[in-house]
Parts: C-alpha cells; sequence; structure tokens
C-alpha cells in the first residue's frame, strides 16, 4: 500500500501537434479510491497507462509510495491493473491465470497456493479454479481479472474501464463488490470510466478531467453541488444540469422577461450562464414561467422536459405532482450556479439561504 | 428444403468416384504381380501379393550401391518433411514475432519485402542456392537439403497477421504479470498459436514431402533417396525382356500416400477443435 503522487505530468504522441495529457497535479493518499472520469478522449486511460507503465512519460514525474516509477518497468511497479475486456490468459485456467504473476515473481509454490484460494474465496471463484475463462460468464471473468490483481497484494490498484463490457444490472452488482473489496484490502486505487454514475458512486474522490486536462477535483458531492465549470457541471449528474443564458444586473439576475433576485451582489456582470440542477426546480405559484414538451417516466421520479423563456429545461419531479400545460418554478437561491459565459469557470457566489424571489415583468 | 434432389446427389457422388477412384486403382492394383499386371492392366480388386510386394518394397537392398532400401527413402522423406515443417515454424514465428512486437524503424517495409518474396517460386533461386550449398560442402547432407528452404515468407505472413489479431491487452496484462519477451512468446504466444501451428504444419509437412526438383540436385549418393525419387528409379528399369516392377512403384506411391494422409488427419482434428474452442 502506497500513496501516488503525480507532479506536472504530461503526455505527446510522437507526431501529435498538441499533447493529448498536460500539466496534471494529482496527490492520492494511501488507501484512497480515486476515479478519473471524462469524455472519450480526454486523456483519462493515457494517464492511468502512464503510472501503470504502459506509456512513457513525456513530462513530469509520477511517484508510488516515495519512489519515483518513471523509468520503472510495469512489473517493477508493485501496481495491478485491470482492463476493460479483463485480458485473461485464455489457454490457462482460472487457477493459472491468477498465479502466473507470482510464479513470475518466483513466489514459493505454497504461498502461491494459499493466496490463490484466498482471493478466490473472497470473489467466491472456487469452484470455477479449474476452468478455463471461455467457460465463464462476463462477471466472473471480471471477477478472475480483479482475483488476478488480488493476489498480488500491489501498493496500487489499477482499473481501466472494467465494467464497460457488462449489462447494466451486473455492472451495479460489480460495482459493489469493487468498492467492498477496495475497503476491505484498504489499497490505493485509481480508477478510470466514462460514466459519471460509476463516478460518482465509487468514488473517495472525484478527478474529471476534459481535453487532457484536470477540470476538477474533489468529493463526488462537492463536485455534484459545487462544479467549478459548466463542463464539470453538464457532465456530473444525470440529468445533466440546466444550462441557461442570462444576465446579471447587480444583485438581480434577468432570463429573458423574468427576473430573478439574488440577495447578494456576485462578483461579475453582463452575461452569463446560469446552472440549475433538475431537481432543484420546484412548482409554485408563481415564479419561472415553464411550458412542458414531454415527460420521461422514471418510476420513482419523472423528468418533464420543457422550455423556460424559449429555453430547454429538463425537471424532475416527484411523480405524485400534476404536470399542466404551463406552470411557475421556483429555485432556492443558494442552488443557483453561475458560470462565465465565455471561460466556463463557476463565478464565486457568497449564496444565502432562502427562496429567491423571482417576478415576472 | 429437406427433399432430396437425386441430381445433385449424383454430382456429388460422381466427384467422390472422381477423387478416390485412382487411389483405389493404386492400393488394389499394388497386391497383384508384375506380371499380372503386365497381361490384364489395373485392378480393381484385392490380390493375393500384398505382403509380398509390400516386404519387397520395404527392405529389398536397390539402386546400384545396394545401399537404399525402402525403409530408407522413407525415413529421408519423413526427415526432409518434419524437418522442412518445424524448421519453418521455428523460424517465421521468430520472424513474426519480431516483425509484431519489437518496435523498430523500417518493421513494415521489411515485412512487404519478405512478403514479396512469396511471389517467386522455389525453382527461380534453385541454381544460386545450389551453388552457395556447395560452395559450403554441404552437398549430400540432411543440413544441405533443409536449411535452404526454411526461410518462408507465407508462414511469416501468417503468423503476423496472427499476432496482430491477438489483443494488446495481453501483453501488457503479462507485462504488469513481470513476463518479459522470451516468457510472453513462451507462456502466452505459443500456446495460443497452436491451431495455426497445426495449420501451417500440414501445409509445410506435404511441402517438403513433395519436394522432387530439389532433393534431385541437392543429393547424388542414393543414401539420401526420398520416396518421390524411389519411385520414379523402379520405373526405369527396363532392361532386356524384363517386367517393369509396376507393382513396386504402385506400393511406394501409397506409402508415400501414407504420411501425409496421416498428418492431415490427426493435425486437422487439432486445427478444428482449436477453432471451435479458441476465444481471444
Amino acid at each position: 500500500m502506497a500513496s501516488i503522487t503525480i507532479t506536472d505530468v504530461s503526455k505527446t504522441y510522437p507526431g501529435a501537434p498538441a499533447p493529448s495529457v498536460t500539466g496534471i497535479n494529482l496527490s492520492i493518499r494511501d488507501g484512497e479510491f480515486i476515479v478519473l472520469v471524462g469524455p472519450s478522449g480526454c486523456g483519462k486511460s493515457t494517464l492511468l497507462r502512464m503510472v501503470a507503465g504502459l506509456e512513457d512519460i513525456s513530462g513530469g514525474e509520477v511517484r508510488i509510495g516515495d519512489r519515483v516509477v518513471n523509468r520503472l518497468d510495469p512489473a517493477d511497479r508493485d501496481i495491478a491493473m485491470v482492463f476493460q475486456n479483463y485480458a485473461l490468459y485464455p489457454h490457462m485456467t482460472v487457477r493459472e491465470n491468477m498465479a502466473y504473476g507470482l510464479k513470475n515473481r518466483r513466489t514459493p509454490k505454497a504461498e502461491i497456493e494459499t493466496r490463490v484460494a484466498e482471493a478466490a474465496r473472497m470473489l467466491e471463484l472456487g469452484p470455477y479454479l479449474d476452468r478455463k475463462p471461455r467457460a465463464l460468464s462476463g462477471g466472473q471473468r471480471q471477477r478472475v481479472a480483479m482475483g488476478r490483481a488480488v493476489v498480488r497484494q500491489p501498493s496500487a490498484f489499477l482499473f481501466d474501464e472494467p465494467l464497460s463490457n457488462l449489462d447494466a444490472k451486473l455492472r451495479v452488482t460489480m460495482r459493489g463488490e469493487i468498492r467492498r473489496l477496495q475497503k476491505r484490502l484498504g489499497t490505493t486505487a485509481l480508477y478510470v470510466t466514462h460514466d459519471q454514475l460509476e463516478a460518482m458512486t465509487l468514488a473517495d474522490r472525484l478527478v474529471v478531467l476534459n481535453g487532457g486536462r484536470i477540470e476538477q477535483v474533489g468529493a463526488p458531492l462537492d463536485i455534484y453541488h459545487r462544479p467549478a465549470s459548466t463542463f464539470v457541471a453538464s457532465f456530473i449528474g444525470s440529468p445533466a444540469m440546466n444550462l441557461l443564458d442570462a444576465g446579471l444586473e447587480g444583485a438581480r439576475l434577468r432570463l429573458g422577461t423574468s427576473v430573478i433576485e439574488l440577495g447578494h451582489l456576485p462578483a461579475a456582470r453582463g452575461a452569463v450562464t446560469l446552472g440549475i440542477r433538475a431537481e432543484d426546480l420546484t412548482p409554485a405559484a408563481t415564479g419561472l414561467p415553464f411550458r412542458p414538451d414531454f415527460i420521461e417516466e422514471l418510476g420513482a421520479q419523472r423528468l418533464v422536459h420543457g422550455h423556460i423563456e424559449g429555453q430547454p429545461v429538463v425537471l424532475a419531479l416527484d411523480p405524485a405532482v400534476p404536470v399542466g400545460s404551463e406552470m411557475r418554478l421556483s429555485v432556492a437561491a443558494a442552488r443557483l450556479h453561475l458560470f462565465d459565459t465565455t471561460s466556463g469557470r463557476r463565478i464565486a457566489t457568497a449564496a444565502r439561504p432562502g427562496l429567491a424571489v423571482t417576478e415576472t415583468a | 428444403m429437406n427433399r432430396i434432389r437425386p441430381f445433385d446427389h449424383l454430382i456429388l457422388i460422381l466427384g467422390t468416384l472422381f477423387m478416390c477412384v485412382p487411389v483405389l486403382v493404386a492400393v488394389m492394383t499394388s497386391t497383384h504381380s508384375a506380371v499380372d499386371i503386365h497381361m490384364n492392366g489395373l485392378y480393381l480388386t484385392p490380390g493375393d501379393n500384398a505382403v509380398e510386394t509390400y516386404q519387397t518394397v520395404l527392405t529389398r537392398q536397390g539402386g546400384f550401391t545396394g545401399q537404399v532400401t525402402g525403409m530408407t527413402m522413407l525415413m529421408n522423406s519423413l526427415i526432409l518433411g518434419v524437418g522442412f515443417a518445424v524448421g519453418k515454424i521455428v523460424l517465421s514465428m521468430a520472424a513474426a514475432y519480431a516483425l509484431v512486437y519489437f518496435r523498430f524503424r523500417f518493421a513494415t517495409f521489411l515485412f512487404w519485402i519478405i512478403f514479396t518474396t512469396l511471389l517467386l517460386p522455389l525453382e527461380v533461386r534453385i541454381m544460386p542456392s545450389y551453388q552457395v550449398m556447395s560452395s559450403l560442402g554441404l552437398l549430400n547432407s540432411y543440413t544441405g537439403l533443409i536449411v535452404p528452404l526454411l526461410a518462408s515468407a507465407t508462414g511469416t505472413f501468417y503468423f503476423r497477421q496472427f499476432f496482430k489479431s491477438v489483443p494488446d491487452e495481453l501483453l501488457e496484462a503479462a507485462r504488469i504479470d513481470g513476463a518479459g519477451p522470451w516468457k510472453f512468446l513462451w507462456d502466452v504466444l505459443i500456446p495460443l498459436s497452436k491451431t495455426m501451428m497445426a495449420a501451417i504444419f500440414i501445409i509445410m509437412f506435404v511441402y517438403g514431402w513433395n519436394q522432387y526438383l530439389w532433393p534431385m540436385l541437392m543429393t547424388t549418393e542414393e543414401r539420401f533417396f526420398t520416396l518421390m525419387r524411389g519411385i520414379k528409379q523402379i520405373l526405369q528399369v527396363w532392361i532386356g525382356s524384363q517386367i517393369p516392377d509396376y507393382n513396386e512403384a504402385f506400393a511406394l506411391a501409397v506409402l508415400a500416400l501414407l504420411p501425409p494422409v496421416i498428418v492431415v488427419v490427426v493435425f486437422q482434428r487439432w486445427f478444428i477443435k482449436g477453432l471451435t474452442e479458441s476465444d481471444k
């Protein structure tokens, strides 16, 4: 077990005009579960593979524990990796697959057997130890891949989208298993995914990446409630945060013909982007005019798609609440997010609790 | 859908007969004596001379020096066939491994150079090859017979395509598991290419077994004779009123037929098993 320190790391592929990953600084504490999340092509896998040693590091420094590992072979970095397509050796049995890494390290036979048996018990793979991977289901294969990582007792686990090849239901189960296993072993974990829900549920801390840079680092709920940019706001959370064009006039926010009283003076003026979570909008007697278009039923809640002042908005409502052809919505001032229209960065708000006063001119 | 169509069957049966009857004629005729064959032509029924003919063919000291028996020829052919097949597999696998997994410049270019040699038949370079072997003093040796033909563009091509189809994650997993280049080749790639090796073994064994021109050039001593040359040798003996040993020629042809058939049958099973079981 060890901490991982990533200092100013960048990656430029030969012949590529721009770096794929640049200026990454991240310090991972011992035993922490860190999830790298972002859209495809954001560099999250590249970053993970640099930590694993499967890609050369173009600039900066990666430390695992107190060792700089930039020039070390993957085998000498004391890490174990779980791949998206499992990467099990098809011609070896489950037992041989798990033991292979230990055998190459000249671990004594008896020790290998104990560790494999222990991992098999933990992952409920006992009955399958003598089967070949092709005789296993997707979920079982993924458990074998995890077993192969566990028996090594490494300083850190690296997961590269390990659940992407599984069906939705199994994904939820395996998500739980990974979390439980990691907590139990207390091993530092670095986990890459493009699925924001997976990221939210697994992470101690989330790292949101975009275009090869870190957009935001923080605990899942911090990121959910205080997204640092419009990118994070629209990427984390489902449905995505509503982003509306608005204008700031002192402490008043103008949204088309409607006006929202913020109750404080934000550090900006003029055109801004207003962000509101779907569940923060509540039907009220007065407030923003909302024109519903259609409803998505999710069971526990329903998503109402419609428009406020001509701008598309999604609303999460309790199924018991009736949806009319025209509604008025209110929102707490503390739940409003303001972003710079050009840079997309968050504008600091000294939000106070209480309902925002809305009026329509 | 399931209606039996007599005409289709007729075509299939004719096709089968077309392929099988010559073989049957060879087998049956070889069981008669040379005199019978000379008088009555080919046979489609078994005769009573089988044991004697095959015994003669396998054990009689023949040729000018009296050094060569059917057994020696069979052995020579086997050495040539197996030597070819094994050597080509080892060599082309090593070449393909380097081409696919080692990062060096011009790897693709080198591959295409190797690939273009596929277009040249053996006969084109047979004289220079002979010259080289002759200068090295390797005429009349198994080394001289086998080594010059080992480099195989076909084999390299097949193995390269196969290695390219092995997912990269397997290599990465092996690297993390602490397997170096040798271990990865030995523990992962070779077991995975079993089916490929079986396929190439079939092709190359038959290729080596059927070599005629090359052994004839390379070896002058009779103890290096292969079966292919033996068959021809027998029919050339037509001295005075002596009847050619048709039965022995047929027996040798049948013997020459058997090992490739066995190889194909045995390895084909592996081959199909591998195809249906493997999933990478």
